[in-house]
């Protein structure tokens, strides 16, 4: 199981990348692991505000189906256009090609909740 | 008669291996308080012979094509049907399978619902179809759901010339969702009017619901009132009562029809005194996963096969559970394989037919109707196979003279629509040779005492 | 061992669609005897688009080619859990494809249709015998139309004493249209967990005055009967909620318990699963509803009510929910079922109960030692098994493909949720020993061999027609009809 040194973690498996005040957010090797084969993904609009713990996207397996969480609060930027013609990339590059979207950052301080590397690791240990 | 295989001996040897001294030791969870301390007091078993005659006492009670002549129709209709669909549809592989959740042994199954789909896309003019619903009222209340969930709107604008029956299941559906259902009225015609629809429709209405056939069989001119429902970013829902029209009307899909709905009864389905039957439900291809009930769609298997599966399930109750787009959990699955049947069998051709010789003993009937002496035609728009009268005389009077010679004469309509008083619907199939047309409109003139 | 699978000859068809040939036929009707009329042009439509041509025989090979690629409980085993896949006697075909029943019209006058409402009338009295309740509405078309109208009746019960409440319990073995229809009532679904059984103090804990009903499957859905029942209905009513019973399990209790009698205030049937009706590949069955007399007022639309020497109907119920469908329910499966009923009696009944429970015990106690049993109690119709103890990295998945190969339908797979990789058995009352043996046989050997050669399980099955399929393409891409090949300029 794959966990980027260089991302942030939370504990409903999505991740994180910090650029300045943009942050990149996808799910983690473990989720798409769990849920399967993905065909089905669906993301806000650009421009939608996204509040920290609160749904914004779908990803859809065969047989399963999950709320993705916004890590923190945010107005959308961009979005992956790729990922509805081809959620199958979420399966197959969860950290690069199958990001979700970019949410530019209201308060960069909520960002000090999340997990590194190491707590993740330690939190998929226990879960399980 | 019980269908039980075991012998004694079977039992003795079953339960030493479950290791239990009687029968009654396996059912020890459940707390002797609470056993029924009597037989159930029922009838005494019967064997088939004499269940088969006590089914045929109660068959002769009933009044049927076959004991009368019927005009009887209002969304259930008395449609030939070939000798094939029973046969085929009978046939245990289909029947006695239940959901084609192990694909590999359901191909047959899912083929069919598959060809299921295409037909009533195919019929209804529409881009994808379910594999069935209960019934068509109860794919109109669904219908009206989802125009609410596509739209997040909550105001659902009726047709009072939509089915009693449906509106009144539609109203059911809604009463605890807090929807608001306006109903639009009948203009002099016989159709939905307009300046009502004008006056209602805004940009808080979710979907606007139509007969089509309507219940006084008239056929609503739906193309200019699409684009006034699309202008408020409302869906246009269209209900087919009486699928056979489909073979000579124009598809609801060509109209602008976003949700079509109906009953599949006159494909090849028995009436049975109003069920089972199949509720079709079709919709356009992007609002496909809003869809409540099953689909199948088409893949491959791994040696690269074609096949079918259900498919887009996490839309669904099993998956979804509170956040499912309906309850629904079967089809009416043997009801659409009739359908599937039926429809193979009569094609393009068949359909069209079928059809054209409905349209014209209705309009036959309708003429020589309103050519007796106290009968008249309330409406002025074009109809399909039924068509409303209206009665000098009580209608209460005009049914029993015509029971009284052996004919059903149709579906009195004050019970539905208080103002119609000695209104009654009259429908005519093609199973009515005009032979029965003309005894009907004879005895409909015999002198009134 | 005895193996009943073998790889027989499977012909290939294609879509119906794929037949056509301009100008065939397959259908006659007699010489329009009437002007033929015609319809405004604005109002006709052109031809029909890729409605098939085809000639009577090409559709009799048709479905009986594809009816091959089928499995029915009349080929064999069908131990679905929670389905009750029993045997359908013919004789109710027979009965329900009488003229008199099949042809009579919905809006036929009452005084000529006193054979259709008996039936109707008489079918409710019967359930309501063996369930205890004193009300029984035939009205919904399967057991989720069932548990919405009997979600309705308690929210407009609860409705006229003045405040509909909030919340919904349900455990988390239910089936998932539970909090579907709780959730079309406009209720908000509280999940309670349970272990196994679920705990009268766990519901108790639960309970407050916003809480309209609790839902519970009993037998639940891993086979176990619900030992606190009695309390945990109480429990409930004593904060004036009521409680839904789930009937799919029915078959286990027929002349043994009846739900009334342990405090449950609204239950539906499925006819399909309990009273033999056949489930025709998805539907249709019927899923009536009892409830007890307080709750009576408020049942759908119609009532059938015997008068001195006749049937007629009640039109005068101002408390009720109104209805959920067209005419009067599925009376095509309410005349099968009543055929039933009538050719079992009560002790046919009650040893249909006996024998399910039997059948369903004895293959516990064959496979337990190959098994993993998750919850050990004694149970009833049906047996949860998990995949703990399947090897070689195999998957109830796997195990399920592999009896196809040996010739039997798989059990009912991954549900409940709270068993992981649960296998769930109901073998039914209609199994002789000799096919349940066949079966623990097979099951026994996927054990072994997800042991000595994992890859048997893996690669099922091989002797169907057509192998696993590729449910993610299906998904991602649907194409859920034919559609017509643009012809080639």
């Amino acid at each position: 199981m794959e966990i980027p040194e260089e991302l942030k973690f939370t504990e409903d498996h999505e991740w994180v990348l910090v650029e300045d005040d943009i942050v990149t957010v996808g799910i983690t090797d473990f989720a798409q692991e769990s849920l399967g084969d993905i065909v089905f993904v669906e993301l806000p609009n650009v421009g939608a505000k996204v509040d920290a713990g609160k749904a914004f996207g779908v990803v859809e397996s065969v047989k399963a189906v999950s709320d993705v969480y916004a890590p923190i609060s945010g107005q959308v930027v961009e979005i992956n256009e790729e990922l509805p013609d081809a959620p199958e990339v979420i399966n197959t590059s969860p950290y690069e090609d199958g990001w979700m979207v970019k949410i530019k950052v209201e308060d960069l301080a909520d960002l000090d909740d999340l997990m590194d590397a190491n707590a993740y690791q330690e939190f998929l240990e226990n879960e399980d | 008669m019980a269908f039980t295989p075991h012998t004694d001996n079977d039992i003795v040897q079953m339960l030493k291996v479950i290791g239990a001294n009687s029968i009654d030791d396996l059912f020890k969870e459940i707390p002797a308080e609470v056993r029924n301390k009597k037989d159930l007091k029922l009838e005494a078993p019967l064997s088939e012979s004499e269940v088969l005659r006590e089914l045929q006492r109660l068959a002769n009670r009933n009044a049927t094509p076959e004991t009368h002549r019927s005009f009887l129709g209002g969304g259930t209709y008395n449609h030939f049907i070939p000798a094939v669909v029973d046969f085929l549809t009978s046939r245990s592989e289909f029947a006695t399978a239940y959901t084609p959740y192990q694909s590999e042994i359901s191909q047959g199954t899912l083929q069919a619902i598959f060809e299921f789909q295409t037909l009533i896309c195919q019929i209804t003019g529409m881009e994808a179809a379910n594999a069935s619903m209960y019934d068509g009222a109860s794919a109109c209340a669904e219908a009206a759901l989802m125009a609410a969930r596509l739209t997040r709107r909550k105001k659902i604008l009726t047709s009072r010339a939509l089915h009693p029956e449906y509106r009144e299941t539609l109203a059911t559906y809604c009463r605890f969702l807090e929807m608001e259902l306006i109903d639009l009225s009948f203009n002099k015609n016989g159709e939905t009017s307009l300046e009502d629809l004008q006056a209602h429709l805004d940009d808080q209405t979710a979907g606007v619901i139509l007969g089509y056939p309507n219940f006084f069989g008239v056929i609503e001119n739906i193309a200019p009132l699409a684009p006034l429902v699309h202008d408020q970013g409302a869906k246009l829902v269209v209900a087919v009562q009486e699928a056979a029209s489909l073979g000579l009307i124009k598809a609801p899909g060509a109209l602008g029809a976003d949700i079509v709905i109906g009953e599949g009864q006159s494909f090849g389905i028995p009436p049975a005194f109003g069920g089972p039957h199949a509720g079709f439900f079709a919709v356009r291809q992007k609002d496909v996963r809003s869809i409540p009930g099953r689909l199948v769609g088409e893949t491959v298997d791994q040696e690269g096969k074609r096949g079918y599966v259900l498919t887009l399930s996490t839309r669904e109750q099993h998956i979804r559970r509170e956040k499912a787009t309906s309850n629904i959990c079967s089809n009416h699955g043997l009801c659409a394989l009739r359908a599937t049947v039926y429809l193979s069998l009569l094609g393009k051709d068949g359909l069209r037919t079928v059809a054209v010789q409905n349209h014209s003993k209705a309009e036959y009937a309708k003429q020589q109707i309103s050519a007796v002496d106290g009968f008249t035609l309330p409406f002025s728009a074009p109809t399909f196979n039924e068509f409303v009268i209206e009665a000098k005389e009580p209608v209460e009077q005009v049914m029993a003279r015509l029971e009284s010679n052996g004919i059903l004469g149709g579906i009195p309509l004050q019970t539905f629509y208080p103002e119609m008083e000695n209104h009654f619907l009259v429908c005519v199939t093609e199973q009515n040779s005009r032979e029965d047309i003309d005894i009907l409109v004879q005895t409909l003139g015999t002198s009134r005492t | 061992m005895n193996e009943i699978g073998t790889r027989g000859l499977a012909l290939n068809e294609k879509l119906i669609f794929e037949h056509s040939r301009t100008g065939r036929r397959g259908f006659s009707l007699p010489e329009l005897d009437v002007p033929e009329a015609s319809l405004p042009g604005e109002l006709t439509r052109d031809e029909m688009d890729g409605l098939p041509e085809v000639s009577e025989v090409e559709v009799v090979r048709h479905f009986t080619r594809l009816s091959s690629w089928n499995y029915g409980v009349d080929s064999g085993f069908y131990p679905l859990g929670s389905c009750t896949m029993k045997y359908n006697p013919k004789v109710n075909e027979t009965a329900a494809q009488k003229a008199g029943l099949a042809l009579i019209h919905p809006y036929t006058p009452a005084a000529l249709s006193q054979g259709a409402m008996e039936i109707i009338y008489k079918l409710e009295q019967m359930l309501g015998e063996i369930s205890g309740f004193p009300a029984i509405t035939v009205h919904p078309a399967a057991g989720a139309h069932g548990e919405l109208t009997g979600m309705m009746v308690i929210r407009a019960f609860h409705e006229k004493q003045g405040n509909p409440r909030r919340k919904v319990l349900i455990p988390d073995t239910a089936h998932g249209t539970n909090p579907a229809s709780a959730v079309l009532c406009g209720y908000e679904v509280v999940s309670i967990s349970s272990d196994g059984y679920l705990a009268a103090e766990e519901v108790a804990a639960h309970m407050d005055d916003e809480v309209a009903a609790l839902m519970i499957t009993n037998p639940n859905t891993l086979g176990l009967f619900e030992k606190e029942i009695v309390e945990i209905c109480a429990a409930v009513h004593a904060k004036g909620g009521l409680v839904y019973c789930d009937g799919a399990n029915m078959n286990a209790l027929l002349g043994v318990c009846k739900p009334a009698d342990l405090g449950i205030d609204v239950m539906h049937f499925n006819l399909h699963k309990t009273f033999s009706t056949p489930h025709g590949g998805g539907g249709p069955g019927a899923g009536p509803v009892g409830v007890t007399k307080e709750l009576e007022p408020f049942l759908p639309h119609p009532r059938i009510q015997l008068k001195k020497d006749h049937y007629a109907w009640d039109v005068n119920r101002p408390d009720a929910i109104g209805r959920l469908r067209a005419f009067h329910g599925n009376f095509g499966i309410l005349v099968r079922a009543y055929t039933y009923i009538r050719m079992l009696g009560a002790d046919g009944l009650r040893r249909t109960s006996e024998m399910a429970v039997l059948n369903a015990n004895y293959i516990r106690a064959r496979l337990e030692p190959h098994y993993h049993l998750p919850y050990k109690q004694r149970s009833l119709h049906e047996v949860v098994f998990s995949e703990q103890n399947l090897k070689g990295g195999c998957h109830t998945m796997d195990a399920a493909k592999r009896l196809i190969d040996y010739g039997f339908h798989p059990p009912t797979v991954y549900f409940p949720l709270v068993v992981k990789g649960a296998i769930m058995i109901e073998p039914t009352e209609t199994e002789t020993r000799e096919s349940i043996d066949e079966f623990c046989d097979a099951m026994i050997q996927i054990a072994k061999e997800s042991e000595e050669n994992p890859a048997l399980l893996k690669m099922a099955p091989v002797k169907t027609r057509t192998r696993r399929m590729d449910e993610a393409l299906a998904a991602r891409k649907p194409k859920l009809r034919w559609v017509k090949e643009e012809k080639k300029n």
